[in-house]
C-alpha cells in the first residue's frame, strides 16, 4: 500500500496565504452558509426553527438601554436549573439572555434552546494516523464556542498531545541498573514512545507534522458513564439524551468537583471574568453550548451542540484539513462514525476507567 | 422561655467581659480580618483569578484547610469517646470543651468551602426544595449532610449540657446519652466521607485507594487531640478551671497511638507505590523527590515527615509525654506537621500530574493566604468565645440566679 501523502501546514504564518489550502475559521461569517452536512448527507433532520428566539433578540437591540447587565441580572440570579424549567420559563430565560448578550456584544445574538432529537446518539471518531498536529481544530473551537481569550487565561477545549516516536539506541543498552546483580532495568527503558501520559501539549514548531512526532488530540470524551456528572452536587452538568455532556452555566456553583473527577482533563474553569472581543463573538449560540459564560463556572466541549442539533458538523470536524475527524449518529448504521466503528480498528482512551467515551480513536 | 433568654443574656455578658489578655488576644485575631475582608472582596469581584489556582491544579489551599479542619472537628471526639464509652472521669468533666472545639472547627470548614467556591452567592442551588441537592449521587452532598448534622449534634449536645448546668437541673439521659453516642459515630463519619470525597475519583490515582479514610482518621485523631492538649494547658494556666493531669495524659496517649497508625500507613503507601512505580505514582514521586525539575513540595513533605517522626518518638517516652512544659510544643509541631501532610502532602499533589500527565506547580497568592488566615482567625474568635462561656458555666460563675 503506498504511503498516504500528508500535507505539511505552516501554522505560524497567515493561514490563508499561498500554498496553504486551509481557510481560517470564521464563525461570525458562517451564518449564511448552508450547513454542508445537512444537504450532503442529511444525517439529521433539522430541528425547530429559531425565528421566535431571533425576533426577541432583535427587539432587545431596538429597545436599547446601555446597562444590559444590570437590567437582567436580578432575574438571572434567581432563575432555576434549566433542565427543570417549563418551556415558558426556558423561553423567558433565553430571551433574557438574548437581550443581554445582544446589548453587550452589539450584534443580534441568538440563544438556541433546541432539544435533543429522538433516535440520535452523537459519537466521534478520530484518525490518529491522519492527524498532523496543526491545531486548526483547537483554534476553530475557540472561535466557534466563544471561549475566553487573552493574556490572563485562554481556554481551549481541545488539546493536541505531541507524542514522541522514541529513541532506542545501542549506546544505552548498558545504561540500566543495577549492573552487578543482572540488568533489571534496561537502558532504553525511559524512551517515551507510545506513552500517552508523556504527551506534550505546548509544542510550538514552525511546521507540522514534525518528523519525530505523531499527535493525539483530546477533548471531552462525552462519556456514557460520565464521572463528572456523578460528582456534581447541584446537577448542573448532565448528559443530554443525544449524548453530549453539558453544563448549565447559570446553575454552576463553581465547586470544581467535576474538574477533579474528569480522567481526561477536559473541563475548564473561568477563573476571571471571561474576555471575549465583540467583533470575534459568535452570535449563533446554544443555551447549553457556546453562549458567553460568566466568571466562576465550568465549561467544556459539547460537540458544538449549537451546530449538531441542526444537522451540522462540529467546528473541529469541518475545519480539519486532513479529514482526521469523523462525526455522526451512533444509532444510524450508515453514519460516518458507525462506518468507522464497523470497518476500522478503534480504541477508547483510558478504557480502564470504565467511563465509556463516545469519542473513539482509530487508524486506517 | 424566660430562662432561655436569661441564659443567653448571662452567657453573652460573661463572655464579653474579660481581662487585658483576653481583649489583646481577640484584638490580635480581629487584625486578620482586615486583609481577609479585602481579599474576599477582590476574589468576589474579580473571580478566582486572584488565587494561584489553575485548570491544572484547581483545588488548593482552601480545600486543603477544609479537609484538615474536618479532621480537627472529628478529632474532638477523642475527648468524648473515653468519657462516655470508657466512663473516663477526668475527660467526662470537660467533654463540653471538646464539643465547643467541634463547633468552631465545622464553622471554619464552612468558611473554607465558601472561599473555595467560584460562585458562593449560588450556594442556595444546593438547598433541597429551592435548589437541587444531588444526593445520593454526589459525594459532596454526603459531606454537606454529615457536616451539617455534626454541627447540629454538637451544638445541641454542648448547649443542652451547658443550659442544664446553668439552671442546675439534671441531664435527661434518656435522650442526651443516645445523642452523645450518635455524635461519636458521626465524628468518624464526617472524616470518612471527606476521604470518600476525594478517593472516589479514579481520575486522581494518588487518592484512589481504600486506605484513604483510615489514613484521614488516624492523622485527624492525632491532630485533634494535639490541639486540645494545647487548649487544655492554656485553660489550666489562664483560668480557674483545673483540667486533671490524667485527662491530658489520656489525650497524649491517643495522639501517640494514632500517629503510630498514621506513620505506618504512610510507609505502606510509599512502599506500595514506589516498589514498582507506575504512572499512578507520579504524584507521590513529585511530592517526595520532585519531577522534571519541579520540586516546590519536596521540602514540605520531608520537613513534615521528620516533624511527625521526631514528635512521635518523643511522645513515646512517658517522661516527655508527662512534661507539660515540653508537651505543648511537641503538640504544636505535630499539629503543623499534620496540616502540611494533609495539604501540601496530599491534597495538592493529588492534582499533580494532571490526568493527562502534565506536571505543573501551584503556589498560593497573598490573597489566598490572607483569606485562609482570616478564616482561621474567625474560627479562633468563635472558639475563644465558646470556650470562655463553657468554662464560666463549668466553674459556676454563670448560673441561674436564685429567685
Amino acid at each position: 500500500m503506498p504511503e498516504e501523502k500528508i500535507p505539511v501546514v505552516d501554522i505560524t504564518g497567515d493561514p490563508a496565504s499561498a500554498g496553504n489550502p486551509i481557510q481560517q475559521w470564521n464563525p461570525v461569517g458562517t451564518e449564511d452558509q448552508a450547513p454542508a452536512s445537512e444537504s450532503r448527507r442529511g444525517f439529521l433532520k433539522k430541528g425547530a426553527g429559531l425565528s421566535a428566539a431571533s425576533l426577541v433578540g432583535t427587539a432587545a437591540l431596538v429597545t436599547g438601554s446601555d446597562d444590559a447587565k444590570a437590567n437582567t441580572s436580578w432575574a438571572e440570579h434567581f432563575q432555576g436549573a434549566y433542565r427543570l424549567m417549563t418551556d415558558e420559563e426556558k423561553q423567558e430565560s433565553i430571551s433574557r439572555l438574548e437581550q443581554r448578550y445582544s446589548k453587550e456584544y452589539g450584534k443580534n445574538v441568538t440563544v438556541d434552546g433546541t432539544d435533543a432529537q429522538e433516535g440520535v446518539l452523537f459519537g466521534y471518531a478520530l484518525n490518529i494516523q491522519k492527524c498532523i498536529g496543526c491545531r486548526r481544530c483547537v483554534k476553530a473551537c475557540v472561535q466557534e464556542n466563544n471561549q475566553t481569550r487573552g493574556d490572563e487565561q485562554e481556554i481551549e477545549w481541545i488539546r493536541v498531545l505531541k507524542m514522541e516516536k522514541g529513541e532506542f539506541t545501542q549506546e544505552k543498552l548498558n545504561d540500566g541498573y543495577p549492573g552487578d546483580y543482572g540488568i533489571q532495568v534496561g537502558g532504553n527503558a525511559y524512551s517515551a514512545a507510545g506513552v500517552v501520559l508523556e504527551g506534550e501539549h505546548y509544542y510550538e514548531p514552525e511546521k507540522v507534522p514534525e518528523a519525530d512526532s505523531h499527535y493525539m488530540p483530546i477533548a471531552c470524551m462525552q462519556c456514557e458513564k460520565p464521572p463528572c456528572v456523578k460528582v456534581c452536587p447541584v446537577r448542573t452538568t448532565y448528559r443530554e439524551p443525544d449524548g453530549p455532556v453539558v453544563v448549565d452555566y447559570n446553575w454552576c456553583i463553581g465547586c470544581r468537583m467535576c474538574i477533579g473527577a474528569c480522567p481526561y482533563w477536559a473541563r475548564r474553569f473561568n477563573w476571571g471574568e471571561p474576555k471575549l472581543p465583540k467583533e470575534e463573538m459568535n452570535p449563533k449560540t446554544h443555551y447549553l453550548g457556546n453562549r458567553p459564560r460568566m466568571k466562576g463556572v465550568v465549561e467544556k466541549c459539547t460537540f458544538c451542540i449549537q451546530r449538531i442539533r441542526h444537522g451540522r458538523y462540529p467546528a473541529c470536524v469541518e475545519v480539519c484539513p486532513v479529514g482526521a475527524r469523523k462525526f455522526g449518529n451512533l444509532l444510524d448504521p450508515d453514519s460516518e462514525v458507525r462506518r468507522v466503528l464497523d470497518r476500522k480498528r478503534v480504541f477508547r482512551l483510558k478504557a480502564e476507567v470504565n467511563t465509556y467515551p463516545k469519542f473513539f480513536y482509530f487508524t486506517d | 422561655m424566660t430562662t432561655l433568654i436569661k441564659f443567653t443574656i448571662d452567657y453573652v455578658t460573661y463572655v464579653a467581659k474579660g481581662g487585658k489578655q483576653f481583649y489583646l488576644w481577640m484584638g490580635f485575631l480581629a487584625l486578620f480580618l482586615i486583609p481577609w475582608a479585602y481579599g474576599n472582596y477582590q476574589q468576589f469581584t474579580q473571580g478566582m483569578i486572584v488565587t494561584g489556582l489553575t485548570d491544572q491544579v484547581s483545588w488548593g489551599l482552601y480545600l486543603a484547610n477544609f479537609v484538615f479542619l474536618v479532621g480537627v472537628a472529628a478529632g474532638a471526639v477523642t475527648v468524648v469517646f473515653p468519657a462516655y464509652v470508657y466512663k473516663y472521669e477526668p475527660l467526662h468533666k470537660v467533654t463540653v470543651l471538646g464539643e465547643m472545639l467541634a463547633i468552631a472547627a465545622v464553622v471554619m470548614c464552612l468558611l473554607f468551602v465558601m472561599s473555595h467556591m467560584g460562585r458562593p452567592e449560588r450556594l442556595w442551588h444546593m438547598v433541597p426544595v429551592i435548589g437541587i441537592f444531588n444526593w445520593p449521587n454526589s459525594m459532596l452532598t454526603w459531606d454537606t449532610l454529615v457536616l451539617t448534622i455534626y454541627l447540629l449534634l454538637n451544638f445541641v449536645g454542648g448547649f443542652y449540657f451547658l443550659y442544664q448546668k446553668y439552671t442546675g437541673r439534671p441531664l435527661n439521659n434518656s435522650w442526651y446519652l443516645p445523642l452523645i453516642f450518635v455524635s461519636i459515630v458521626w465524628a468518624i463519619s464526617i472524616h470518612t466521607i471527606t476521604a470518600f470525597l476525594i478517593n472516589t475519583m479514579p481520575a486522581r490515582p494518588m487518592w484512589h485507594h481504600g486506605m484513604m479514610p483510615i489514613r484521614f482518621i488516624s492523622t485527624a485523631f492525632a491532630a485533634g487531640p494535639a490541639l486540645i492538649i494545647i487548649i487544655f494547658l492554656i485553660i489550666r494556666n489562664k483560668t480557674a478551671l483545673w483540667i486533671e493531669d490524667k485527662a491530658i495524659d489520656m489525650l497524649s496517649t491517643i495522639v501517640v497511638a494514632c500517629l503510630t497508625i498514621a506513620l505506618f500507613l504512610t510507609m505502606s503507601e510509599v512502599v506500595t507505590e514506589l516498589y514498582h512505580p507506575t504512572e499512578h505514582s507520579g504524584g507521590l514521586q513529585y511530592l517526595m523527590f520532585g519531577k522534571h525539575g519541579l520540586n516546590n513540595l519536596v521540602i514540605w513533605f520531608w520537613v513534615s515527615l521528620i516533624a511527625l517522626i521526631v514528635g512521635w518518638v518523643l511522645l513515646l517516652i512517658p517522661k516527655v509525654r508527662k512534661n507539660y512544659t515540653v508537651l505543648p510544643f511537641i503538640c504544636a509541631v505535630l499539629f503543623a506537621g499534620i496540616w502540611v501532610e494533609k495539604g501540601m502532602g496530599l491534597l495538592i499533589p493529588g492534582s499533580i500530574p494532571t490526568p493527562i500527565g502534565e506536571f505543573t506547580e501551584y503556589s498560593p497568592t497573598l490573597i489566598e493566604i490572607s483569606n485562609c488566615l482570616g478564616n482561621w482567625a474567625i474560627g479562633f474568635l468563635i472558639l475563644t468565645i465558646l470556650l470562655k462561656g463553657a468554662i464560666g458555666i463549668l466553674l459556676g460563675e454563670v448560673k441561674q440566679a436564685n429567685e
